[in-house]
Protein backbone atom coordinates (compact mmCIF):
# COMPACT_ATOMS: atom_id res chain seq x y z
CA UNK A 1 0.00 0.00 0.00
CA UNK A 2 2.83 2.26 0.75
CA UNK A 3 3.82 2.68 -2.99
CA UNK A 4 -0.07 3.62 -3.79
CA UNK A 5 0.30 6.14 -0.76
CA UNK A 6 3.72 7.81 -2.45
CA UNK A 7 2.23 7.79 -5.93
CA UNK A 8 -0.86 9.68 -4.68
CA UNK A 9 1.00 12.05 -2.69
CA UNK A 10 3.33 13.45 -5.33
CA UNK A 11 0.03 13.60 -7.77
CA UNK A 12 -1.48 15.71 -5.01
CA UNK A 13 1.24 17.82 -4.76
CA UNK A 14 1.88 18.06 -9.01
CA UNK A 15 -1.96 18.84 -8.94
CA UNK A 16 -1.41 21.22 -5.87
CA UNK A 17 1.46 23.40 -8.19
CA UNK A 18 -0.53 23.13 -10.80
CA UNK A 19 -3.49 24.90 -9.07
CA UNK A 20 -1.48 28.10 -8.01
CA UNK A 21 0.41 28.37 -11.80
CA UNK A 22 -2.94 28.23 -13.54
CA UNK A 23 -4.22 31.37 -15.23
CA UNK A 24 -7.36 30.38 -16.04
CA UNK A 25 -9.60 30.40 -12.70
CA UNK A 26 -11.49 27.11 -14.54
CA UNK A 27 -8.73 25.05 -15.15
CA UNK A 28 -6.90 26.17 -11.50
CA UNK A 29 -10.13 24.36 -10.11
CA UNK A 30 -9.98 21.40 -12.06
CA UNK A 31 -6.44 20.69 -10.87
CA UNK A 32 -7.96 21.43 -7.41
CA UNK A 33 -10.50 18.51 -7.74
CA UNK A 34 -7.72 16.34 -9.20
CA UNK A 35 -5.86 17.14 -5.91
CA UNK A 36 -8.78 16.16 -3.77
CA UNK A 37 -9.05 12.98 -5.42
CA UNK A 38 -5.48 12.23 -5.17
CA UNK A 39 -6.12 13.08 -1.11
CA UNK A 40 -8.88 10.47 -1.27
CA UNK A 41 -6.50 7.86 -2.07
CA UNK A 42 -4.23 8.86 -0.17
CA UNK A 43 -6.67 8.32 2.80
CA UNK A 44 -7.36 5.36 1.26
CA UNK A 45 -4.02 3.86 1.34
CA UNK A 46 -4.02 4.97 5.27
CA UNK A 47 -6.86 2.57 5.82
CA UNK A 48 -9.46 5.59 6.20
CA UNK A 49 -11.98 4.50 3.55
CA UNK A 50 -14.56 6.80 5.10
CA UNK A 51 -12.39 9.99 4.71
CA UNK A 52 -11.88 9.13 1.41
CA UNK A 53 -15.52 8.64 0.32
CA UNK A 54 -16.53 11.97 2.22
CA UNK A 55 -13.33 14.01 0.92
CA UNK A 56 -14.86 12.99 -2.64
CA UNK A 57 -18.70 13.65 -1.83
CA UNK A 58 -18.23 16.82 -0.03
CA UNK A 59 -15.06 18.48 -1.41
CA UNK A 60 -14.77 17.17 -4.94
CA UNK A 61 -18.44 16.50 -5.34
CA UNK A 62 -20.08 19.81 -3.89
CA UNK A 63 -17.70 22.89 -2.84
CA UNK A 64 -15.38 22.95 -6.46
CA UNK A 65 -18.66 22.58 -8.16
CA UNK A 66 -19.99 25.65 -6.50
CA UNK A 67 -16.68 27.42 -6.94
CA UNK A 68 -17.24 26.41 -10.12
CA UNK A 69 -20.15 27.41 -10.41
CA UNK A 70 -19.32 30.76 -9.32
CA UNK A 71 -16.30 31.48 -11.51
CA UNK A 72 -19.18 30.81 -14.49
CA UNK A 73 -21.42 33.25 -13.21
CA UNK A 74 -18.78 35.85 -13.16
CA UNK A 75 -17.83 34.87 -16.58
CA UNK A 76 -14.21 35.96 -15.95
CA UNK A 77 -12.72 36.11 -19.59
CA UNK A 78 -9.01 37.41 -20.80
CA UNK A 79 -8.62 40.21 -18.53
CA UNK A 80 -8.99 38.04 -15.22
CA UNK A 81 -6.48 35.65 -16.92
CA UNK A 82 -3.73 38.83 -18.03
CA UNK A 83 -4.15 39.81 -14.14
CA UNK A 84 -3.47 36.48 -12.86
CA UNK A 85 -0.40 36.57 -14.80
CA UNK A 86 0.74 39.91 -13.33
CA UNK A 87 0.64 38.61 -10.19
CA UNK A 88 2.78 35.60 -10.33
CA UNK A 89 6.08 37.75 -10.95
CA UNK A 90 9.07 36.56 -9.32
CA UNK A 91 9.05 38.79 -6.65
CA UNK A 92 5.24 37.92 -5.26
CA UNK A 93 5.94 33.86 -4.91
CA UNK A 94 9.79 33.94 -4.37
CA UNK A 95 9.33 35.15 -0.07
CA UNK A 96 6.50 32.71 -0.08
CA UNK A 97 9.00 29.71 -1.74
CA UNK A 98 11.72 30.58 0.53
CA UNK A 99 10.14 29.94 3.76
CA UNK A 100 8.31 26.83 2.54
CA UNK A 101 11.47 25.34 1.19
CA UNK A 102 13.13 25.95 4.87
CA UNK A 103 9.58 24.19 6.30
CA UNK A 104 10.54 21.28 3.71
CA UNK A 105 14.12 21.39 5.13
CA UNK A 106 13.15 20.43 8.49
CA UNK A 107 10.91 17.91 7.65
CA UNK A 108 13.15 15.78 5.82
CA UNK A 109 15.22 16.52 8.52
CA UNK A 110 12.73 14.89 11.17
CA UNK A 111 11.98 11.99 8.78
CA UNK A 112 15.49 10.85 8.79
CA UNK A 113 15.41 10.92 12.31
CA UNK A 114 15.95 6.84 13.45
CA UNK A 115 12.45 6.24 14.68
CA UNK A 116 10.13 3.71 13.23
CA UNK A 117 7.91 5.75 11.09
CA UNK A 118 5.84 2.44 9.81
CA UNK A 119 2.48 3.57 8.42
CA UNK A 120 -0.49 2.89 10.49
CA UNK A 121 -2.06 -0.20 8.72
CA UNK A 122 -5.63 -0.87 10.33
CA UNK A 123 -8.38 -0.20 8.68
CA UNK A 124 -10.59 2.31 10.53
CA UNK A 125 -15.01 1.22 9.70
CA UNK A 126 -17.42 3.91 9.13
CA UNK A 127 -18.92 2.64 12.64
CA UNK A 128 -16.07 3.30 14.34
CA UNK A 129 -15.78 7.32 12.94
CA UNK A 130 -19.52 7.35 13.55
CA UNK A 131 -19.12 6.52 17.16
CA UNK A 132 -16.30 8.71 17.55
CA UNK A 133 -18.42 11.03 16.26
CA UNK A 134 -21.70 11.63 18.07
CA UNK A 135 -19.49 10.20 21.74
CA UNK A 136 -16.30 11.48 21.83
CA UNK A 137 -16.07 14.50 19.39
CA UNK A 138 -20.48 15.25 20.43
CA UNK A 139 -19.56 19.11 21.32
CA UNK A 140 -17.32 19.33 18.34
CA UNK A 141 -20.18 18.15 15.72
CA UNK A 142 -22.83 20.24 17.55
CA UNK A 143 -20.49 23.53 17.35
CA UNK A 144 -20.15 22.62 13.69
CA UNK A 145 -24.12 22.57 13.59
CA UNK A 146 -24.22 26.10 14.78
CA UNK A 147 -21.70 27.40 12.46
CA UNK A 148 -23.41 25.80 9.68
CA UNK A 149 -26.98 27.51 10.67
CA UNK A 150 -25.59 30.61 11.04
CA UNK A 151 -24.84 30.54 7.22
CA UNK A 152 -28.20 29.17 6.01
CA UNK A 153 -29.91 32.11 8.14
CA UNK A 154 -27.62 34.95 6.78
CA UNK A 155 -28.10 33.03 3.18
CA UNK A 156 -32.26 33.37 4.00
CA UNK A 157 -31.86 37.18 5.32
CA UNK A 158 -30.32 37.85 1.91
CA UNK A 159 -32.68 36.20 -0.39
CA UNK A 160 -35.35 37.10 1.15
CA UNK A 161 -35.90 40.21 -0.62
CA UNK A 162 -39.21 40.24 -2.88
CA UNK A 163 -39.57 41.19 -6.38
CA UNK A 164 -40.60 44.61 -7.22
CA UNK A 165 -41.12 44.66 -11.05
CA UNK A 166 -42.73 41.72 -11.74
CA UNK A 167 -44.11 40.08 -15.43
CA UNK A 168 -47.03 41.66 -16.69
CA UNK A 169 -48.59 38.20 -16.40
CA UNK A 170 -48.15 37.70 -12.89
CA UNK A 171 -49.40 41.43 -12.11
CA UNK A 172 -52.64 40.47 -13.72
CA UNK A 173 -52.61 36.84 -11.30
CA UNK A 174 -50.54 38.19 -8.24
CA UNK A 175 -51.53 35.50 -6.80
CA UNK A 176 -50.12 33.54 -8.38
CA UNK A 177 -46.69 34.26 -7.37
CA UNK B 1 -11.06 -15.33 -5.94
CA UNK B 2 -8.25 -15.27 -8.80
CA UNK B 3 -7.02 -12.26 -10.47
CA UNK B 4 -8.24 -13.85 -14.01
CA UNK B 5 -11.81 -14.37 -12.02
CA UNK B 6 -11.91 -10.25 -10.84
CA UNK B 7 -11.06 -9.54 -14.81
CA UNK B 8 -13.81 -11.68 -16.59
CA UNK B 9 -16.14 -10.44 -13.61
CA UNK B 10 -15.32 -6.46 -14.79
CA UNK B 11 -15.31 -7.50 -18.16
CA UNK B 12 -18.56 -9.00 -18.31
CA UNK B 13 -19.79 -5.54 -15.71
CA UNK B 14 -18.84 -4.37 -18.82
CA UNK B 15 -19.70 -5.68 -21.66
CA UNK B 16 -23.62 -6.57 -20.24
CA UNK B 17 -23.96 -2.54 -19.02
CA UNK B 18 -22.36 -0.81 -22.72
CA UNK B 19 -24.71 -3.55 -24.40
CA UNK B 20 -28.03 -2.76 -21.96
CA UNK B 21 -27.56 0.97 -22.28
CA UNK B 22 -27.52 0.97 -26.32
CA UNK B 23 -30.33 -1.65 -26.58
CA UNK B 24 -31.97 1.43 -24.26
CA UNK B 25 -32.55 3.53 -28.11
CA UNK B 26 -34.64 0.61 -29.10
CA UNK B 27 -36.66 0.13 -25.64
CA UNK B 28 -37.03 3.36 -24.88
CA UNK B 29 -38.38 4.26 -28.63
CA UNK B 30 -40.29 1.31 -28.84
CA UNK B 31 -42.46 1.78 -25.14
CA UNK B 32 -42.64 5.42 -25.72
CA UNK B 33 -43.87 4.81 -29.39
CA UNK B 34 -46.21 2.42 -27.44
CA UNK B 35 -47.73 4.80 -24.79
CA UNK B 36 -48.50 6.94 -27.63
CA UNK B 37 -50.08 5.01 -29.99
CA UNK B 38 -47.65 4.98 -32.42
CA UNK B 39 -45.41 2.20 -34.17
CA UNK B 40 -42.05 3.32 -33.22
CA UNK B 41 -38.69 2.00 -35.13
CA UNK B 42 -39.89 -0.87 -36.70
CA UNK B 43 -37.95 -1.46 -40.32
CA UNK B 44 -34.65 -2.23 -39.14
CA UNK B 45 -33.82 -5.87 -38.79
CA UNK B 46 -36.24 -7.92 -36.40
CA UNK B 47 -38.76 -5.78 -34.18
CA UNK B 48 -36.53 -2.38 -35.86
CA UNK B 49 -33.90 -3.73 -33.14
CA UNK B 50 -31.06 -2.79 -35.77
CA UNK B 51 -31.87 0.41 -35.22
CA UNK B 52 -29.52 0.16 -32.32
CA UNK B 53 -26.46 -0.41 -35.25
CA UNK B 54 -27.55 2.32 -37.77
CA UNK B 55 -27.49 4.97 -34.47
CA UNK B 56 -24.46 4.04 -33.44
CA UNK B 57 -22.56 3.87 -36.86
CA UNK B 58 -23.92 7.07 -37.52
CA UNK B 59 -23.15 8.81 -34.55
CA UNK B 60 -19.54 6.95 -35.49
CA UNK B 61 -19.48 8.72 -38.82
CA UNK B 62 -20.78 11.97 -37.67
CA UNK B 63 -18.21 15.18 -38.34
CA UNK B 64 -16.72 15.81 -34.48
CA UNK B 65 -16.36 19.20 -34.46
CA UNK B 66 -14.66 21.06 -31.66
CA UNK B 67 -16.19 24.84 -32.10
CA UNK B 68 -13.23 27.50 -32.24
CA UNK B 69 -14.55 29.26 -29.64
CA UNK B 70 -14.19 26.42 -27.19
CA UNK B 71 -11.99 25.48 -24.70
CA UNK B 72 -10.37 22.80 -26.45
CA UNK B 73 -9.21 20.36 -23.49
CA UNK B 74 -12.15 20.92 -21.35
CA UNK B 75 -14.81 20.02 -24.04
CA UNK B 76 -13.08 16.67 -24.84
CA UNK B 77 -12.57 16.08 -21.37
CA UNK B 78 -16.40 16.53 -20.32
CA UNK B 79 -18.44 14.06 -21.88
CA UNK B 80 -15.83 11.06 -20.84
CA UNK B 81 -16.66 12.07 -17.60
CA UNK B 82 -20.30 11.47 -17.16
CA UNK B 83 -19.35 7.63 -18.31
CA UNK B 84 -16.64 7.35 -16.37
CA UNK B 85 -18.53 8.17 -13.25
CA UNK B 86 -21.67 5.75 -14.22
CA UNK B 87 -19.06 3.09 -14.80
CA UNK B 88 -17.71 3.12 -11.80
CA UNK B 89 -20.44 3.31 -9.98
CA UNK B 90 -21.57 0.25 -11.49
CA UNK B 91 -18.28 -1.25 -9.47
CA UNK B 92 -20.15 -1.98 -6.30
CA UNK B 93 -23.49 -2.99 -7.53
CA UNK B 94 -23.98 -7.04 -6.24
CA UNK B 95 -25.20 -8.34 -8.66
CA UNK B 96 -25.40 -12.20 -7.23
CA UNK B 97 -23.82 -13.54 -4.29
CA UNK B 98 -19.77 -12.77 -5.15
CA UNK B 99 -20.27 -11.26 -8.66
CA UNK B 100 -19.40 -8.29 -7.67
CA UNK B 101 -16.41 -6.13 -9.12
CA UNK B 102 -15.89 -4.16 -5.53
CA UNK B 103 -16.98 -5.50 -2.28
CA UNK B 104 -16.38 -1.81 -0.39
CA UNK B 105 -17.02 -1.94 3.36
CA UNK B 106 -18.22 1.76 2.53
CA UNK B 107 -19.49 0.48 -1.12
CA UNK B 108 -22.62 3.37 -0.45
CA UNK B 109 -20.36 5.80 0.40
CA UNK B 110 -18.29 5.30 -3.12
CA UNK B 111 -22.00 5.19 -5.29
CA UNK B 112 -22.68 8.59 -3.72
CA UNK B 113 -19.09 10.00 -4.77
CA UNK B 114 -19.33 8.75 -8.43
CA UNK B 115 -22.79 10.15 -8.19
CA UNK B 116 -21.43 13.74 -7.07
CA UNK B 117 -18.74 13.46 -9.79
CA UNK B 118 -21.13 13.21 -12.21
CA UNK B 119 -22.28 17.04 -12.31
CA UNK B 120 -18.98 17.64 -13.77
CA UNK B 121 -19.52 16.67 -17.08
CA UNK B 122 -22.90 18.91 -17.15
CA UNK B 123 -20.95 22.04 -15.43
CA UNK B 124 -17.98 21.68 -17.89
CA UNK B 125 -19.17 21.00 -20.69
CA UNK B 126 -21.83 24.00 -20.62
CA UNK B 127 -18.84 26.49 -19.69
CA UNK B 128 -16.70 24.54 -22.36
CA UNK B 129 -18.92 25.17 -25.04
CA UNK B 130 -18.49 28.84 -24.77
CA UNK B 131 -22.27 29.13 -25.43
CA UNK B 132 -24.77 31.21 -23.26
CA UNK B 133 -27.68 28.45 -23.69
CA UNK B 134 -24.72 25.75 -22.69
CA UNK B 135 -24.01 27.64 -20.48
CA UNK B 136 -28.11 28.44 -18.53
CA UNK B 137 -27.83 24.69 -18.96
CA UNK B 138 -24.91 23.88 -17.38
CA UNK B 139 -25.79 26.41 -14.23
CA UNK B 140 -29.36 25.29 -14.02
CA UNK B 141 -27.65 21.36 -14.22
CA UNK B 142 -24.99 22.43 -11.11
CA UNK B 143 -27.70 23.54 -8.63
CA UNK B 144 -30.39 20.84 -9.60
CA UNK B 145 -27.68 18.19 -9.41
CA UNK B 146 -26.01 19.48 -6.07
CA UNK B 147 -29.32 19.88 -4.62
CA UNK B 148 -30.69 16.35 -5.28
CA UNK B 149 -27.95 14.91 -4.23
CA UNK B 150 -28.53 16.07 -0.80
CA UNK B 151 -31.77 14.30 -0.30
CA UNK B 152 -30.19 11.32 -2.17
CA UNK B 153 -27.76 10.45 0.46
CA UNK B 154 -30.00 11.08 3.42
CA UNK B 155 -32.73 8.86 1.83
CA UNK B 156 -30.36 5.91 1.90
CA UNK B 157 -29.44 6.42 5.78
CA UNK B 158 -32.43 4.71 6.59
CA UNK B 159 -31.55 1.98 4.84
CA UNK B 160 -28.12 2.08 6.53
CA UNK B 161 -29.45 2.10 9.87
CA UNK B 162 -31.65 -1.21 9.51
CA UNK B 163 -29.28 -3.08 7.66
CA UNK B 164 -25.91 -1.68 10.06
CA UNK B 165 -23.70 -1.29 6.93
CA UNK B 166 -22.44 0.64 4.45
CA UNK B 167 -21.17 -2.57 1.97
CA UNK B 168 -24.23 -3.72 -0.30
CA UNK B 169 -23.58 -7.03 0.07
CA UNK B 170 -24.56 -7.02 3.70
CA UNK B 171 -27.71 -4.34 2.79
CA UNK B 172 -29.16 -7.33 0.24
CA UNK B 173 -28.49 -9.81 2.78
CA UNK B 174 -30.34 -7.67 5.20
CA UNK B 175 -33.02 -7.88 3.10
CA UNK B 176 -33.70 -12.04 3.29
CA UNK B 177 -36.86 -11.53 5.59
CA UNK B 178 -38.14 -8.49 4.19
CA UNK B 179 -37.47 -5.83 1.67
CA UNK B 180 -36.47 -2.54 2.37
CA UNK B 181 -39.53 -0.95 0.53
CA UNK B 182 -41.86 -2.15 3.11
CA UNK B 183 -40.30 -0.95 6.20
CA UNK B 184 -38.60 2.56 4.07
CA UNK B 185 -41.32 3.66 1.65
CA UNK B 186 -40.81 7.34 1.70
CA UNK B 187 -36.91 6.58 2.03
CA UNK B 188 -37.90 4.90 -1.60
CA UNK B 189 -39.53 7.34 -2.99
CA UNK B 190 -37.20 9.83 -2.83
CA UNK B 191 -34.12 7.67 -3.66
CA UNK B 192 -36.38 7.23 -6.95
CA UNK B 193 -36.79 11.41 -7.36
CA UNK B 194 -33.84 11.76 -6.48
CA UNK B 195 -32.37 9.09 -8.92
CA UNK B 196 -34.36 10.92 -11.75
CA UNK B 197 -33.00 14.50 -11.01
CA UNK B 198 -29.54 13.31 -10.74
CA UNK B 199 -29.76 11.48 -14.09
CA UNK B 200 -31.46 14.43 -15.43
CA UNK B 201 -34.05 12.59 -16.83
CA UNK B 202 -37.72 13.56 -17.95
CA UNK B 203 -39.47 14.69 -16.40
CA UNK B 204 -36.48 16.74 -14.49
CA UNK B 205 -34.55 17.31 -17.84
CA UNK B 206 -34.27 20.80 -16.98
CA UNK B 207 -30.15 21.46 -18.18
CA UNK B 208 -31.22 20.40 -21.33
CA UNK B 209 -34.70 21.58 -21.66
CA UNK B 210 -35.07 21.56 -25.90
CA UNK B 211 -38.10 23.83 -25.90
CA UNK B 212 -35.94 26.47 -24.02
CA UNK B 213 -32.17 26.23 -24.60
CA UNK B 214 -32.17 24.16 -27.91
CA UNK B 215 -30.37 21.19 -26.17
CA UNK B 216 -28.55 22.41 -23.11
CA UNK B 217 -25.71 21.87 -21.84
CA UNK B 218 -24.85 19.64 -24.96
CA UNK B 219 -26.01 21.88 -27.61
CA UNK B 220 -22.33 22.09 -29.41
CA UNK B 221 -21.44 18.68 -29.00
CA UNK B 222 -21.59 16.55 -31.75
CA UNK B 223 -20.81 13.12 -33.38
CA UNK B 224 -18.98 10.17 -30.68
CA UNK B 225 -18.65 13.22 -28.01
CA UNK B 226 -22.19 13.95 -28.14
CA UNK B 227 -22.71 10.18 -28.32
CA UNK B 228 -21.08 9.80 -24.49
CA UNK B 229 -23.47 12.14 -23.07
CA UNK B 230 -26.26 10.08 -24.57
CA UNK B 231 -25.02 6.75 -23.51
CA UNK B 232 -24.24 8.34 -19.83
CA UNK B 233 -27.89 8.78 -19.37
CA UNK B 234 -28.83 5.57 -20.37
CA UNK B 235 -25.88 4.24 -18.15
CA UNK B 236 -27.16 6.20 -15.37
CA UNK B 237 -30.75 4.90 -16.01
CA UNK B 238 -29.81 1.43 -15.75
CA UNK B 239 -26.94 2.57 -12.45
CA UNK B 240 -30.04 3.96 -10.57
CA UNK B 241 -32.37 1.11 -11.28
CA UNK B 242 -29.98 -1.32 -10.19
CA UNK B 243 -29.10 0.37 -6.96
CA UNK B 244 -32.79 0.66 -6.75
CA UNK B 245 -33.50 -3.35 -7.16
CA UNK B 246 -30.72 -3.57 -4.27
CA UNK B 247 -30.93 -0.96 -1.64
CA UNK B 248 -34.84 -1.53 -1.47
CA UNK B 249 -36.09 -5.10 -3.68
CA UNK B 250 -34.02 -7.45 -2.58
CA UNK B 251 -30.63 -6.84 -4.72
CA UNK B 252 -30.70 -10.89 -5.84
CA UNK B 253 -32.85 -12.27 -3.72
CA UNK B 254 -36.48 -14.16 -5.61
CA UNK B 255 -37.93 -17.23 -5.20
CA UNK B 256 -35.55 -20.00 -6.06
CA UNK B 257 -36.75 -21.36 -9.71
CA UNK B 258 -34.56 -18.63 -11.40
CA UNK B 259 -31.33 -17.98 -10.88
CA UNK B 260 -30.17 -14.84 -8.18
CA UNK B 261 -28.60 -12.52 -11.75
CA UNK B 262 -31.78 -13.07 -13.71
CA UNK B 263 -34.17 -12.08 -10.88
CA UNK B 264 -31.93 -8.91 -9.91
CA UNK B 265 -31.72 -8.35 -13.88
CA UNK B 266 -36.03 -8.66 -14.24
CA UNK B 267 -36.52 -6.37 -11.06
CA UNK B 268 -33.54 -3.88 -12.63
CA UNK B 269 -35.78 -3.76 -16.38
CA UNK B 270 -39.07 -2.94 -14.08
CA UNK B 271 -37.39 0.04 -13.13
CA UNK B 272 -35.66 0.75 -16.24
CA UNK B 273 -39.43 0.84 -17.76
CA UNK B 274 -40.57 2.69 -14.90
CA UNK B 275 -38.15 5.40 -15.86
CA UNK B 276 -39.09 5.78 -19.37
CA UNK B 277 -42.98 5.81 -18.81
CA UNK B 278 -41.78 9.09 -16.34
CA UNK B 279 -40.47 10.76 -19.83
CA UNK B 280 -44.19 9.34 -21.32
CA UNK B 281 -46.27 10.55 -18.92
CA UNK B 282 -44.97 13.49 -17.35
CA UNK B 283 -44.94 17.38 -18.19
CA UNK B 284 -41.28 18.93 -17.42
CA UNK B 285 -41.79 21.51 -14.21
CA UNK B 286 -40.71 24.50 -14.20
CA UNK B 287 -37.10 25.56 -12.87
CA UNK B 288 -37.82 27.48 -9.70
CA UNK B 289 -40.61 24.44 -8.55
CA UNK B 290 -38.26 21.94 -9.28
CA UNK B 291 -35.78 23.42 -6.52
CA UNK B 292 -38.56 24.84 -4.15
CA UNK B 293 -40.25 21.34 -4.32
CA UNK B 294 -36.60 19.57 -3.07
CA UNK B 295 -35.88 21.83 -0.54
CA UNK B 296 -39.22 22.92 0.96
CA UNK B 297 -40.62 19.02 0.57
CA UNK B 298 -38.56 16.67 -0.21
CA UNK B 299 -35.82 17.59 2.54
CA UNK B 300 -38.34 18.30 5.48
CA UNK B 301 -39.72 14.63 4.90
CA UNK B 302 -36.62 12.78 4.19
CA UNK B 303 -35.36 14.32 7.57
CA UNK B 304 -38.76 13.00 8.98
CA UNK B 305 -37.96 9.72 7.76
CA UNK B 306 -34.68 9.47 9.48
CA UNK B 307 -35.98 10.47 12.50
CA UNK B 308 -38.79 8.48 12.71
CA UNK B 309 -36.21 5.14 11.77
CA UNK B 310 -34.16 6.06 14.21
CA UNK B 311 -36.51 5.98 16.60
CA UNK B 312 -38.50 2.83 15.51
CA UNK B 313 -35.06 0.87 15.23
CA UNK B 314 -33.70 2.42 19.06
CA UNK B 315 -37.24 1.28 20.38
CA UNK B 316 -36.82 -2.02 18.92
CA UNK B 317 -33.74 -2.52 20.42
CA UNK B 318 -34.53 -1.52 23.97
Amino acid sequence: MSLVFYISSFVAILATIMVITRHDPIHALLYLVASFLAIAVTFLSLGAPFAAALEVIVYAGAIIVLFIFVVMMLNLGKETANQEKGWLRLRVWLGPSILVLVLLAEMIVVLLQPQPTAMPAAVVTPREVSLSLYGEYIIAVELVGFLLMTGIVGAAHIGKHKKKNLHRYLQTYPNLN
Amino acid sequence: MTVMQHIWIVLGVLFVFLNIAAGLIWVERRLLAMWQDRLGPNRAGPLGLFIVLADTLKLFFKEDWIPPFADKWVFILAPAIVVASVLMGLAIVPFAPGIVVADLNVGLMFFLAMSSLGVYSIVLGGWASNNKYSLLGALRGASQMIAYEVFMGLSLMGVVMLSKSFNLTDIVAAQENMWFIVTQPVGFVIFFIAGLAETHRLPFDIPEAESELIAGFHSEYSGMKFGMFFIGEYLGISLISAMTVTLFFGGWLGPAFLPPVVWFFLKTFVFIGIFILMRASLPRPRYDQLIGYGWKLLLPLVLLNLLVTGAIALWLRS
